[in-house]
């Protein structure tokens, strides 16, 4: 089984909820879960973030239903990083 | 109490915590003034029947509330719709399910129910002596005269709250709205003679 351990999102979102208040409803999408926002791009009405999450097992569809329910959008996956299945043998 | 919670959050995207917060002051205001003009028009005109003053009083509470209740709402749902679809707008994107959709549905509701409630809470509070009275209670002293005291009390009450909000000194914020209150009685006086 495959495990998702880093994703690096492009994500666009109104100004308020702030980047504080996402990163905290992203980092409850899952235990252990470490994340990074850093400010892209401001508009008037939106702004442009970088979501780096790490943490052991990311599950990107609870993370992009928090994003939505905040009223974002995931733009694109820039970075992934995800570890296969460690053998015994 | 989790939804209050939400209503929190609501409010707070919204950026309409400061609005519910002049709504209740403004409206509030006026429900204590208006029963306060009525009381002292019943006063100068000696009127002695109780029933027929809490029935005006509570006349003018309950269009008080009707009035704040349906003019906010119909004025703070078109405010969050048309927030909603500029920032629809600027997001490219429906937004009718996220936090900011549910916003624009429930910010309206609860900013008519400050503005409606207030003046029919703080009029229920200003009649209530009348109504003990009436009910067979006794006071200490005559139940209009206690009313008018009840409505410039809480009229420098809130004179208090918007010196707290606009963090000036307290004493001098909640006599200032002590002396509109006390202005208004002397008009009303003045023109009853």
């Amino acid at each position: 089984m495959t495990e998702v351990k880093r994703l690096v999102l492009d994500v666009l979102k109104p100004h308020q909820p702030d980047t504080l208040e996402l990163a905290r409803a992203i980092a409850a999408c899952g235990t252990g879960l470490r994340v990074n926002i850093g400010v892209e791009e401001m508009d008037e009405q939106t702004e442009s973030v970088l979501v780096t999450i790490e943490g052991d097992d990311i599950d990107l569809q609870r993370v992009r239903a928090a994003i939505e329910e905040l009223g974002g959008s995931l733009h694109s996956i820039d970075e992934v990083e995800v570890l296969g299945p460690v053998g015994s043998d | 109490m989790r939804w209050l919670g939400r209503l929190e959050f609501l409010l707070h995207i919204t950026r309409t915590r400061g609005i519910a917060r002049r709504y209740f002051v403004v409206n509030g205001f006026d429900g204590a003034l208006t029963m306060l003009g009525i009381l002292t028009g019943f006063y100068i005109s000696e009127a002695a029947d109780l029933r027929l003053i809490i029935g005006a009083c509570a006349g003018a509470a309950v269009a008080l509330a009707m009035s704040g209740l349906t003019s906010a709402y119909i004025s703070e749902r078109a405010e969050r719709r048309r927030e909603l679809t500029k920032l629809e707008e600027a997001m490219v994107a429906d937004l009718s399910e996220s936090a900011h959709g549910r916003a624009a549905r429930w910010v309206p509701l609860l900013i008519a129910a400050v503005n409606g409630l207030a003046p029919l809470l703080i009029s229920i509070v200003i009649i209530s002596p009348l109504i003990f009275v009436w009910t067979g209670g006794n006071l200490a002293t005559p139940a209009l005269q206690t009313s008018i005291g009840v409505a410039l009390f809480i009229i420098f009450l809130l004179g208090v709250f918007l010196g707290q909000i606009g963090r000036t000194f307290w004493l001098i914020s909640g006599l200032q709205a002590l002396v509109i209150a006390l202005c208004t009685v002397a008009l009303i006086l003045f023109l009853g003679l």
